[in-house]
């Protein structure tokens, strides 16, 4: 899927659009921030119709209403813009789901055409090379490769394979070769499509529970600037000095945290849509910031840490055969094993081999475990798993369990590679080292995550002797080997009841209750339909460290939050300096002093002001749309640097701004 | 200076091992001390019937400290309505009345001693002992309880991990911390305190006034009565259990309260022994990390207060400028305490809850005026015996939801998730202060009620003060206002009691809360709340909110009442 640029025409107009359409009172409502900018605009345009009627001037009163207007405006269009961000992102997605007629089967086996909408779960269809897949369901019968980049982008086809971990086909995506029955899993309109769609559309979207604290905390503040604005006038006659109403109101929003309140939404937003944009579904905007609170994540080693298929690392001959014979033989059996196994074997052996005329190849299967050739010579070869090989060399009238053969196999397996025996009829011939190979960049990428606080256990399945190997090379924290689903689940809650927060990565139906117990599941979309119902993300693109990527989204969705509260907040104080002085220049001239900026006129001082509270919106969308930049380093550097940037910008920025402003307006001759 | 350094030095040598010895008394630990204080607790656990073995948990906690304090409060009214007619009143004191007896016990059981009233004149030696001591010596008491039950919790709660009748998490009992913080911390500290205000010449009887006959009856005063009484005790009390409210109207700015310059020294080293003691307990209680940087935004929110006031009283009042009577601002202070004491006085004393004086605020210069105020809207640099710190836990709150959403994680306070449900806490919280202040300062003035003695934005200041101070549960006066009315005494009397058990209540709350979940363990992602840059934060959060909500009504009154003496243009301007 593409990424959009961050502004193109439409996505302007949509925001534009949306903009007009939030200024309706109960939109506003759900920000009780910019509500009360609203009720702001609505009072002032009050006083001016007041003054007008009484002939009194009433222009400043009309101008502080309309850029009270063009405030909460300007809030809207951000929500609005994000918004059409993620709408096209989901028309992306939406377009990938066009309506195919597909192949039901019937209860007595037949096939009968019907539109893919009204396909129900537990409808059972065919879908063979060339068609599209018709709805979200799970191989039971077949193995064919599948062209994903429809949804994942990425051009590679996938195997999708009944009763393994590679089961689960997203509606939409298309099946390149062979011929799979699947059962739909999801009902029309319901599949994670057009679930993602709604939420990233911002229909759907709640508002996450770090959310909702920040908006009682805005909306605690809110009140607390009523409270100030509401007692300013009897405060002041106090002093012998009075207040115009619409410069009160003025004051008001320009405390009341407008910048924050408006972006609010934007912000989440935006960083639904970056998970989206990194090929991952999240079932909801809490999840994504959950990924940010991870301490620890248990990760398949298979697929995630390694490349999922072992490669041929060494051939040993036993003793009295020739190197070169077994590196024929071995290359020989493998010709016609289209496993990954089987390629490197001939990758690492099958240099100048070719087979004879007339050779009839054994392709290697799952059940059989082996794979081999009948040589027109009479020669029989083949090559697989220790016991597959070791059965059928008896089968022969051969002996199996030489001590030589024992004694390598054994070695093998304690150095973390797995095993195959080569045998040429009734004689074993010699084995093949196969290694997990570690993914590349592997052990940056757990640095990183280290670097920010979080743990990885690798989850295997190996002994642990192997484990151990390839938990040092990858440089994870721990691993948990020969695991069992179970093992996974307690580990899970074992963590959890230490207070940490337990993030996992899984595929198949086994992995389904650690997923669910685990705050954050992380499910291949290749999995299980049972794995990805437990989880609440969805990698597309079936990349377990994927998971890394989430956690920054999810930091980088509060630090933005953070970011931009503070500067709110700090924003404040210069605006005081501002307006204090030009509330009071008639009735107290002398807290003139306070003018530091050395404003030209209380009249432009407070345009300014009000003028800078509107314009500073549109100016950080782009911040709030991107998220803030997140580098590797400690919480405290972290914070440190944020206060500075954002503290301290804060505090500056609007002398900068206001000044800049007034020299404009009083230019425009408005002192 | 000699007797800010002293202080400064004395108070900080004697609070380190306090400190060490309110940890004994929250946790439990024998202390060689206990042969002679365990009786007298269980004599008085069996007199009043309590449980003190049963678990409480926030709620319980909640229900006991307002129950017995409605009890208290109660019997202080009755005593002062009724004295006239109760023994120990050699004086012939009357009766108060009903709204002046409700503001005054308002104020002395909120820890406030707030008076409308002039201590030595209208009360009986029944209502200072039995009323007035007794508040001063339970109501500290009940601080440092809720801070022991507030510190528990930030660390998962008391030993044992109990969960109380509610299901609530065990913060340790309410019946045992009162009556141990009694027996243990107030009455000894203050025994010791009494004895050497005696030693100075402090009254100390139960006899009646003194009669004296002036050398010079030009005056036209042919005899004057002296008021005395068992005032070096009551002083002991009022200083170190930020009490504030002396036996005398003018407080410790009067000889019988404050002879000497090492009286002086003595209780200006009271009004912070306790509130720095309970600062240090935060790191022997809880975090290592939290104690240090809550000990640090303490003091440097303290020196930022005392420095400037030191400073501007020491500078030339400019309203006698051309007058030759150069030198530093000696309106309103004893030429024996000196203008260094009393300006870091007023200052200790507000920012630490106590309220007693050994001057009159009313005549600090202008701009100094503002700190004494500032001090009583943090509430939390140093602040009252255990509230202060049970104040610090809101700022936490918000420092670390602050901190979280910057650095991108969840807040947590000591690993425990900080939710809505105490965020929104901790929002009420902070809400408060700034309506019991900002909204009865602004009907005063609305209504016609104020009753200030000066016009203008020292007027304001005088109105912002008194509500600040009792919002503060602080208790001094900016004086100068006609108090003594209905007006006064209600609405006083409400943000008194708002303002004392709200604040208590509400981090009680967020703690009970944060007490149920389980600690995340640290690691490199998690924010050290030891660190400078948290210290930063939090420092940040208390100066800006206080910024946000006073700069206008700051702005309106000792900012421009400096500024108009300084330019001396203003018409606002009143000739004091």
């Amino acid at each position: 899927m593409s990424a959009p640029s961050l502004f193109n025409a439409e996505i302007v107009q949509q925001g534009l659009r949306a903009s007009v359409e939030g200024l309706h009172p109960r939109r506003l409502a759900k920000s009780p921030v910019m509500f009360t900018v609203g009720v702001g605009a609505a009072l002032c345009g009050i006083f001016a119709l007041r003054d007008a009627q009484r002939g009194q001037p009433w222009g400043d009163d009309a101008a502080i209403a309309l850029i009270l207007l063009l405030t909460v405006q300007l809030a809207t269009f951000a929500e609005g813009l994000a918004e059409a961000r993620g709408r096209a992102q989901a028309s992306a997605l939406r377009a990938t789901r066009s309506d195919t007629i597909a192949r039901r089967l019937t209860a007595s086996g037949d096939e009968e055409p019907v539109p893919s909408t009204s396909l129900r779960p537990g409808d059972r269809v065919i879908v063979s090379a060339g068609e599209v897949i018709p709805g979200d369901g799970e191989v039971v019968r077949g193995t064919a490769t599948v062209d994903e980049s429809a949804i994942t982008g990425e051009s590679a086809p996938v195997l999708r394979e009944a009763g393994t971990d590679r089961s689960g086909v997203t509606g939409g995506t298309r099946v390149l070769s062979d011929e799979i029955e699947l059962t739909i899993t999801a009902q029309p309109g319901d599949s994670f499509l057009d679930r993602m769609i709604k939420l990233v559309e911002g229909a759907e979207r709640q508002p996450t529970p770090n959310e909702v604290a920040l908006g009682t905390l805005l909306a605690a503040l809110t009140l607390v600037f009523l409270i100030v604005c509401a007692t300013l006038p009897s405060l002041a006659a106090a002093v012998g000095a009075s207040i115009d109403h619409s410069t009160l109101v003025a004051l008001f929003v320009c405390l009341v945290p407008t910048t924050i309140g408006g972006l609010l939404p934007a912000i989440g937003i935006a960083g639904m849509d970056r998970a989206l944009r990194a090929n991952v579904l999240a079932k909801s905007g809490r999840a994504i910031e959950i990924a940010g609170d991870i301490d620890l994540m248990l990760l398949d080693k298979t697929g995630t840490i390694t490349l999922g298929a072992r490669q041929a690392r060494q051939l040993i001959a036993l003793g009295g055969v020739s190197d070169a014979r077994l590196r024929q033989a071995a290359t020989l059996a493998s010709l016609e094993d289209p496993t990954p196994e089987g390629r490197s074997i001939v990758a690492l052996a099958g240099e100048g081999v070719t087979a004879a005329a007339g050779a009839i190849f054994v392709p290697f299967s799952a059940s059989t475990r082996m794979s081999g050739v009948d040589l027109p010579d009479g020669r029989r070869i083949r090559k697989g798993a220790v016991s597959a090989v070791s059965a059928w060399i008896e089968a022969q009238g051969g002996a199996s369990s030489g001590a030589e053969l024992t004694r390598l196999v054994e070695e093998i397996a304690r150095r973390g590679g797995t095993p195959l025996v080569v045998a040429e009829g009734p004689n074993a011939l010699g084995v093949i080292a196969l290694v997990d190979v570690l993914k590349p960049g592997m052990k940056e990428r757990f640095a990183r995550l280290r670097a920010m606080g979080i743990q990885t256990i690798m989850v295997t399945g190996d002994n642990p002797l192997t484990a151990a190997a390839i938990a040092t090379e990858a440089g994870v924290d721990g691993f948990i080997a020969e695991a069992t689903p179970e093992d996974k689940l307690q580990r899970v809650r074992d963590e959890q009841r230490a207070g940490k927060l337990v993030a996992m990565t899984g595929d198949g139906t086994n992995d389904a209750p650690a997923l669910a117990q685990a705050d954050l599941g992380l499910a291949m979309n290749a999995g299980t339909q049972a794995a990805k119902e437990a989880a609440n993300l969805i990698d597309l693109d079936s990349d377990p460290t994927k998971l890394a990527q989430v956690v920054e989204i999810g930091k980088q969705l509060l630090s933005t939050r953070g970011a931009l509260t503070t500067f709110s907040l700090a924003n404040d104080v210069a605006k005081y300096f501002v307006l204090l002085p030009a509330m009071f220049a008639v009735s107290l001239p002398g807290l003139d002093a306070l003018n530091v900026l050395d404003l030209s006129s209380p009249r432009t001082a407070i345009y300014a002001a009000l003028l800078f509270n509107a314009l500073i919106l549109p100016a950080l969308v782009p911040l709030a749309l991107r998220g803030v930049a997140l580098r590797a380093e400690t919480a405290e550097a972290r914070l440190t640097r944020s206060l500075v940037v954002y503290g301290g910008g804060g505090l500056i920025a609007p002398f900068v701004g206001i000044k800049l402003l007034d020299l404009g307006l009083s230019a425009l001759g408005l002192s | 200076m000699l007797t800010v350094l002293i202080v400064i030095v004395a108070s900080l040598a004697l609070a380190l091992p306090l400190a060490r010895w309110l940890h004994v008394v929250a946790s439990g630990a024998p202390s060689p001390l206990d042969r002679l204080f365990d009786p007298l607790d269980a004599g008085i656990h069996r007199l009043i019937g309590w449980d003190r073995a049963a678990p409480m948990g926030w709620r319980l906690w909640a229900r006991w400290i307002l129950t017995t304090n409605v009890v208290l409060g109660a019997a202080i009214y009755l005593i002062f309505l009724a004295q006239g007619a109760l023994p120990l009143n050699p004086d012939g004191v009357k009766g108060m009345d009903w709204e002046l007896a409700l503001h005054t016990a308002a104020s002395f059981i909120t820890n406030t001693n707030q008076q409308h009233y002039s201590g030595q004149a209208q009360l009986s030696y029944l209502g200072q002992l039995a009323a007035v001591v007794t508040a001063q010596v339970v109501t500290p008491a009940v601080g440092l309880a809720a801070m022991f039950a507030a510190l528990r919790g930030l660390v998962g709660g008391a030993e044992g991990r109990r969960t109380d009748a509610l299901g609530d998490t065990d913060l340790g009992s309410y019946p045992n911390d009162l009556v141990r913080s009694i027996t243990r911390v107030l009455l000894p500290l203050a025994t010791i305190w009494a004895l050497a205000l005696t030693s100075q010449g402090v009254p100390s009887t139960l006899h009646g006034a003194v009669v004296a006959t002036p050398i010079d009856a030009a005056a036209g005063l042919t005899e004057q009565v002296i008021p005395v009484g068992p005032v070096a005790a009551m002083v002991a009390i009022k200083q170190l259990g930020t009490n504030g409210g002396g036996w005398y109207g003018p407080n410790s700015a009067v000889p019988l309260e404050n002879p000497t310059p090492l009286s002086n020294i003595l209780e200006l080293i009271a009004i912070v022994l306790l509130p720095l003691a309970c600062a240090l307990l935060i790191g022997r209680m809880t975090d290592r990390g939290l104690g240090r940087v809550a000990v640090a935004s303490m003091l440097i929110l303290a020196v930022a207060l005392c420095a400037p006031v030191v400073w501007l009283e020491l500078g030339a009042n400019p309203a006698l400028a051309g007058l030759g009577a150069a030198g530093p601002n000696w309106e309103g202070k004893e030429l024996r305490l000196g203008v260094e004491s009393t300006g870091l006085w007023a200052t200790l004393t507000t920012m630490t809850s106590n309220g007693s004086v050994n001057g009159m605020h009313d005549s600090l210069a202008p701009l100094s005026g503002l700190f004494p105020l500032i001090g009583m809207f943090i509430n939390s640099a140093f602040g009252g015996v255990g509230v202060g710190v049970i104040n610090l836990i809101v700022y936490l709150v918000l420092a670390v939801f602050v901190a979280g959403l910057l650095i991108g994680r969840t807040p947590e306070l000591l690993g425990r998730k900080v939710e809505v449900k105490e965020v929104r806490v901790a929002a009420l919280a902070s809400l408060l202060i700034p309506v019991c202040v900002l909204v009865p300062t602004a009907l005063s003035f609305d209504l016609g009620l104020a009753n200030t003695s000066n016009p203008g934005p020292h007027g304001l200041s005088q109105v912002l003060y008194e509500y600040a101070s009792a919002a503060a549960n602080n208790g001094s006066g900016f004086e100068g206002l006609g108090d003594g009315t209905p007006w006064w005494n209600l609405t006083c009397a409400a943000v008194l009691v708002l303002a004392r058990f709200i604040p208590i209540l509400a981090p009680l709350a967020i703690v009970g809360r944060l007490a149920t979940k389980s600690a995340a363990p640290r690691t490199a992602g998690t924010l050290s709340v030891g660190s400078g840059a948290f210290l930063a934060t939090l420092l940040g959060v208390i100066v800006t909110l206080q910024l946000l909500t006073y700069v206008p009504a700051l702005a309106l009154g000792p900012v421009a009442e400096h500024l108009a003496v300084r330019s001396d243009l203003s018409p606002a301007v009143e000739a004091k």
